[in-house]
């Protein structure tokens, strides 16, 4: 894990040994001026030698800037080196996501792939940084320190090798025990963000149902728990502080009272005892640094493993070795297809699908709410893998295709109809980014978008929100069609696509459809007999299982379930073309 | 908060923001107010944790105390106690001994302390980043539909989750820090005054410039904070979307794009996060050196001034005096180190209290809708619930109450509105339905049928003529009242987290088991929820992402069903349900619906067809209004909408 995250350090590497190259010169005149600071009371201030403190001080002036400069480069290679790997996880984590199948998405969901790539990442530029600043540092400060320390009395300077020893000890316990609390809060985090983010979303469920008071109360359930949590994790790092004051208390006592005996003994100066003092405070001071950047990065693990989880994700469809690129016509052939969503599922979602369609047929789709329509036509363009059988276009496997190439050339409008915050143009060069304004008109008049569209103050460069809160749900509908048309596919294919648009207007773009696009083998999933019934031939699908398959005088014939369909539409209740619609 | 608003709608001058919008990056932020802001949010803490904060204060205090006692036993631990004892025979250590156990003692209660007010102040910071979450949820969920339709979701999430952590180390350690730092830097400046003036002064100018130093860098990584933050919501807010439509994304392989566009804003999150932090960690060395600088001026101004006798002087005095400087400059380098976060901290409080700003939804209506029974053939209020409502309206003026029964009538009375005041997009719409009738809505996309629903509701507000319920102005009505009135079931569904039988129950939440399930039935939802892995107590996740659109539909039916309202709002509702599907719903519904008011917005013949008026809308317009046979007569719009011929003309064109 820990090289999948070092993994994308990259371009930064130079930033990243500079820094510590940068504090260990910094270190070493950290060391120096103390002993500067010292020569200048014992020689200097002492013995009233004015020029000697002008040296000494001009020295430590240079030696200062010196370690200003080291300083500052450190600064800004320590803030360009973490800020930098932050940068390129962020990246290395959505472009795999970009080669997710649907099967991955699911397995992470939205919620917790955005906390994985904002704060996660921002643990762990944090503890980077600090790594690179701090770690190298403490250890070099501590450790001179103690060798002075040892130089000057091997004795006395044990009490500080013990004191450190024991503090350690008591660090590593506490790390140890706030590190399970910590790593609980990460999920804790997901639940909050799905939490706002469901609300938000759904905001107007929530006000038409009146309840802001019941969702105040989720909310605050799960904001607690991750009180609850950090709470605990704290407590126990609040150890911290004073056990450190206990050991340099501890210390200096000690030294007082060992020193003050070996002093009066001779076996000391006043002068080396005081070093000994200072020298205190570096080590232990030292140890504290060390063990901060022992919590940030022990609670940086969580989320390194989090992160290295997505970065390390092989998407369940991948290309074949020797892809395909050309999709030679819009023939699909289902054989003996079995398929479902999770593998241990007892029932598959769809039961031998055999299914035999020529190319620029128009192809109808009817069947019960939740008979796997929209899961059949899934596999058509691979946005999931059988699990039995073969799905074929143009007469070769689906899993033969390179991928890209294989869904430039199969067109859904899914049921879901999602834009995307950005202009109408914008939207509808989805379909093709190369798209110039004449072919976005073309296909948005096919789709009978254009109308509504030229009514906008701003027509076509009208801006779209997020989710196209401010159009209708048919026009969200109508684009969604253009964008997949602006494709020119070999394969289009309809989940539904027509139920939020007026009968008239359905059977209008389906005869553009006719007109503008007859070499594409059309799909069309939907409610209504009337969009179907033209087609040339239709495929019944019930439970999973297609039951029954060709013209609509055909199955008007053998399909009861067709038949029912059809009478409920046109008989009693039924749809409005019924009335002479001879067509 | 300049730029993270969106102006609304169709035609207004949107700002481009959002995944595709390439906007300029504009001027470098500046916060509006930092000592406001600071203040504020100690007051928010203080609010609730006062107690704490000042046992927190009186610990460091004691802390401190400690401390500095500590350095002061070191200055006389050899002046007082061991060269008294030196070269003599037999030295005496019982006073060092006493000296030692006393600072021991003393040395404890700091170190207690210490442990103590840390322990206060985990619950003080934890609290605080919980209540300012719970606040903004709050605050949140109050706010007007407009808000939600103009800002992007993710950088609402951001605040939650970006924006609070960077309180979190400024309230648990900068504060503590900061208030050690400034205690010891006066108990040691004092002492420097004592010994020596001039020097203090020497002293006092290299603070001045460290203090200059500090406010440069700190202004300036404070900038870049603000840039970060902002960012970092950015960043948030086009990876939620992207990640909510990824499959839209793959069917489109619109991934290249959405990768490049993702490393534009990933690159300007760089340099704002780098130059903010290049900054913040650049105080640090220059704060050392300064301090360094400034050691060396003392020791040689101090060494002239002890040599030459200026004032008494000594050397031993300028021993001391550079000893003070040293642990002077320490807590002003601590200080500075924790600026950084308090910047930090700020540019992210500033987000917080801008969403705790925004206004919420105005109600001013004081009409509640109460359960009611009829005593002597008149309402009167009752504690349970009947299944008789009404409007208790205080009349203010009078000091009276009244109680209209709830029968659903509505009436729209010369409606004019726009989601956006300049451009109007209903106009005139007069229309009634009395108690129990079923109405429905049919006409072109756009036409502004979802729209009138928004205005029922209360989503929106009109900007002229009347809407009346039960002859009540709904002005005048309580919002909450008002929406508890009317079931609605939207266009696009939305499901929670939670199991199938809470999420129907969503709609009544004392609902029993019993209940749920009946309207399951009555949506014909039960049967496959029947078929689901767990049944009922199957979770939905991901907005119902493992269920067909249909029945997602079903669901939000059944949810409608159980809420049990007296009027219904039925937008596109079985839309996306086969018909014959759709004739099981509607026998359940047509029950439902009986002596029930209901709105109906559909495209299909069957559910509009035995409604008791259909208004036809064009343009926002109420053009043709009748039952279907007499629109069918009339041969005008809703004829031509629903047999696809153009009236006067024979066959349909081919």
């Amino acid at each position: 894990m820990v090289k999948t995250i070092l993994g994308q350090v990259k371009e930064f590497k130079k930033d990243s040994l500079v820094t510590p190259a940068c504090m260990v010169l910094e270190v070493i005149m950290e060391m120096l001026i103390p002993l500067l600071m010292a020569a200048i009371i014992d020689n200097g201030v002492e013995k009233g030698d004015m020029a000697y403190i002008y040296k000494t001080g001009a020295v430590m002036m240079a030696l200062a800037l010196f370690g200003l400069l080291a300083g500052m480069l450190g600064a800004k290679y320590g803030a360009s080196a973490a800020t930098g790997l932050a940068k390129n996880l962020r990246a290395a984590m959505f472009n795999n996501i970009q080669s997710f199948s649907f099967a991955n998405i699911d397995k992470f969901s939205t919620a917790g792939l955005v906390t994985r790539l904002t704060t996660d990442v921002t643990n762990i530029q944090n503890a980077y940084q600090m790594i690179l600043r701090m770690c190298v540092r403490a250890p070099i400060s501590m450790v001179t320190a103690m060798a002075m320390a040892f130089f000057i009395n091997a004795k006395l300077a044990s009490i500080y090798l013990i004191a450190v020893i024991c503090l350690g000890f008591c660090l590593f316990l506490i790390m140890g025990k706030a590190m399970k609390y910590f790593k609980q809060i990460f999920p804790k985090y997901d639940d909050l963000n799905a939490s706002v983010q469901e609300n938000v979303s759904a905001i107007r469920v929530v006000k038409a149902y009146v309840r802001e008071d019941y969702e105040n109360d989720k909310f605050t359930k799960a904001s607690g728990n991750i009180f609850q949590m950090f709470t605990k994790a704290e407590n126990i790092l609040t150890w911290n502080a004073p056990l450190m004051q206990v050991a340099v208390y501890g210390c200096i006592l000690a030294i007082s009272w060992l020193g003050a005996k070996m002093v009066v003994t001779d076996a000391l100066t006043t002068g080396q005892l005081m070093s000994l003092m200072t020298y205190c405070m570096n080590i232990l001071m030292s140890l504290m640094m060390l063990s901060m950047i022992f919590v940030m990065v022990t609670m940086s693990m969580a989320s390194a493993e989090r992160i290295a989880e997505v970065i390390n994700e092989t998407s369940s469809l991948s290309n074949p070795a020797q892809p395909v690129t050309e999709v030679a016509d819009g023939s699909i052939v289902f054989e003996h297809v079995d398929f479902s969503y999770r593998a241990e599922s007892e029932e598959p979602v769809l039961k031998d699908i055999n299914l035999e369609i020529h190319a620029g047929e128009t192809i109808g789709i009817i069947g019960g709410t939740g008979s796997a329509k929209s899961s059949l036509v899934n596999l058509i363009s691979r946005l999931y893998d059988v699990t039995a059988g073969t799905v074929s276009v143009g007469g070769v496997d689906v899993r033969k295709y390179d991928m890209e190439a294989l869904r430039n050339q199969v067109s859904v409008v899914l049921q879901k109809n999602v834009l995307f915050s950005g202009t109408i143009l914008d939207n509808l060069r989805w379909g093709d980014k190369n798209a110039t304004k004449e072919d976005c008109i073309r296909v948005c008049k096919m789709a009978c978008a254009h109308e509504f569209i030229e009514q906008f103050p701003d027509q076509y460069e009208t801006y779209i929100e997020q989710g196209g809160s401010n159009v209708s749900g048919g026009q969200k509908q109508r684009l969604c069609i253009a964008r997949a048309l602006l494709k020119k596919p070999k394969i289009l294919i309809l989940d539904d696509s027509t139920s939020a648009v007026d009968t008239a207007t359905d059977s209008k773009i389906r005869q553009a459809f006719a007109t503008e696009i007859p070499d594409t083998t059309k799909l069309i999933i939907a409610q209504r007999v009337s969009s179907v019934q033209n087609a040339d031939k239709v495929v019944v699908m019930d439970n999973g299982r297609v039951v029954d398959f060709g013209t609509h005088e055909e199955l008007l014939e053998k399909s009861e379930i067709y038949r029912d369909v059809y009478e409920s539409q046109t008989g009693g209740g039924g749809d409005f073309d019924q009335q002479g619609g001879g067509r | 908060m300049e730029g993270t608003k969106k102006e609304n709608t169709q035609g207004a001058n949107a700002q481009p923001k959002g995944p595709m919008a390439k906007g300029p990056r504009g001027p470098k932020p500046k916060i509006k107010n930092p000592g406001k802001l600071f203040a504020r949010l100690m007051r928010y803490i203080l609010a609730n944790y006062k107690l704490h904060v000042i046992f927190v204060v009186i610990g460091i205090l004691v802390g401190v105390l400690a401390n500095v006692q500590g350095t002061l036993f070191m200055q006389t631990l050899i002046d007082v106690y061991i060269l008294p004892m030196v070269g003599e025979e037999r030295p005496d250590f019982a006073p060092l001994a006493a000296a030692i156990f006393k600072v021991g003692a003393i040395y404890a209660v700091g170190a207690l302390s210490t442990w103590a007010y840390n322990r206060v102040m985990v619950k003080v910071t934890q609290g605080t980043l919980r209540n300012l979450r719970d606040d903004m949820f709050t605050h949140m969920e109050s706010l007007p539909i407009k808000y939600f339709d103009t800002h992007s979701h993710g950088d609402i999430m951001s605040v939650y989750t970006n924006d609070i952590d960077t309180l979190r180390q400024m309230i648990s350690q900068s504060m503590p820090q900061l208030l050690s730092s400034a205690l010891s830097v006066v108990s040691i400046f004092v002492s420097m005054l004592i010994l020596n003036v001039p020097l203090t002064v020497v002293t006092f100018i290299m603070v001045a410039i460290m203090l200059f130093a500090t406010k440069t860098f700190a202004g300036k990584s404070g900038k870049y904070f603000i840039a970060q933050q902002k960012d970092l919501g950015k960043v948030n807010g086009y990876i939620e979307e992207m990640m909510e439509g990824q499959k839209v994304v793959k069917v489109f392989c619109h991934e290249e794009e959405s990768k490049k566009q993702f490393q534009e804003l990933n690159e300007e999150l760089f340099a704002s996060a780098n130059n903010a932090n290049k900054f913040a960690n650049m105080l640090g060395p220059v704060n050392l050196q300064l301090g360094n600088l400034s050691y060396v001026v003392c020791a040689m101004v101090g060494g002239v001034l002890a040599l030459n006798k200026v004032g008494g002087f000594t050397l031993g005095g300028l021993a001391s005096f550079l000893t003070f400087n040293r642990s002077f400059n320490m807590p002003i380098n601590q200080v500075s180190q924790q600026l950084n976060s308090v910047v930090m901290a700020l540019a992210g409080a500033e987000r917080v209290f801008a969403l705790l700003d925004e206004k919420p939804e105005v109600d001013q209506g004081y009409v509640t809708l109460v359960n009611a029974r009829k005593e002597d053939g008149m309402l009167v209020e009752s504690g349970q619930r009947t299944g008789l409502w009404a409007w208790k309206h205080f009349h203010q003026a009078e000091g009276t109450t009244d109680y209209i029964e709830l029968t659903g009538d509505v009436v729209f009375d010369d409606v004019d509105f726009g989601y956006n005041p300049d451009k109007i997009v209903l106009h005139n719409v007069k229309m009634f339905a009395n108690a129990g009738q079923k109405i429905a809505f049919v006409g072109s996309t756009g036409a502004g049928k979802t729209t009138i629903t928004n205005l029922i509701n209360r989503f929106y507000d009109i900007q002229d003529g009347k809407i009346r319920y039960d002859g009540i102005n709904i002005n005048k009505i309580k919002k909450a009242d008002l929406r508890r009135s009317l079931g609605i079931v939207l266009q696009d569904t939305h499901l929670f987290t939670n199991t199938v039988m809470e999420n129907i129950r969503y709609g009544k939440l004392d609902a029993t088991d019993e209940e749920v399930v009946a309207a399951a039935k009555l949506a014909n939802a039960d049967q496959f929820i029947r078929r689901l892995p767990e049944g009922y107590q199957t979770m939905l996740t991901g907005d119902g992402a493992n269920l067909s659109q249909g029945q997602r539909q079903l669901l939000a039916i059944a949810r409608a069903a159980v809420a049990d309202p007296p009027v219904l709002i039925l937008d596109e509702a079985t839309s996306s349900i086969d018909t014959r599907t759709e004739r099981l719903v509607q026998d359940g519904m047509d029950k439902l619906m009986k002596g029930r008011t209901t709105f109906v917005i559909a495209h299909r013949l069957s559910t509009v067809r035995n409604s008791d008026c259909i208004m036809v809308l064009e343009q926002g317009r109420v053009i043709e209004r009748g039952t279907h046979d007499d629109l069918i007569a009339q041969q005008g719009r809703y004829y031509q909408l629903y047999t696809g011929k153009t009236p006067g003309l024979g066959m349909a064109a081919e």
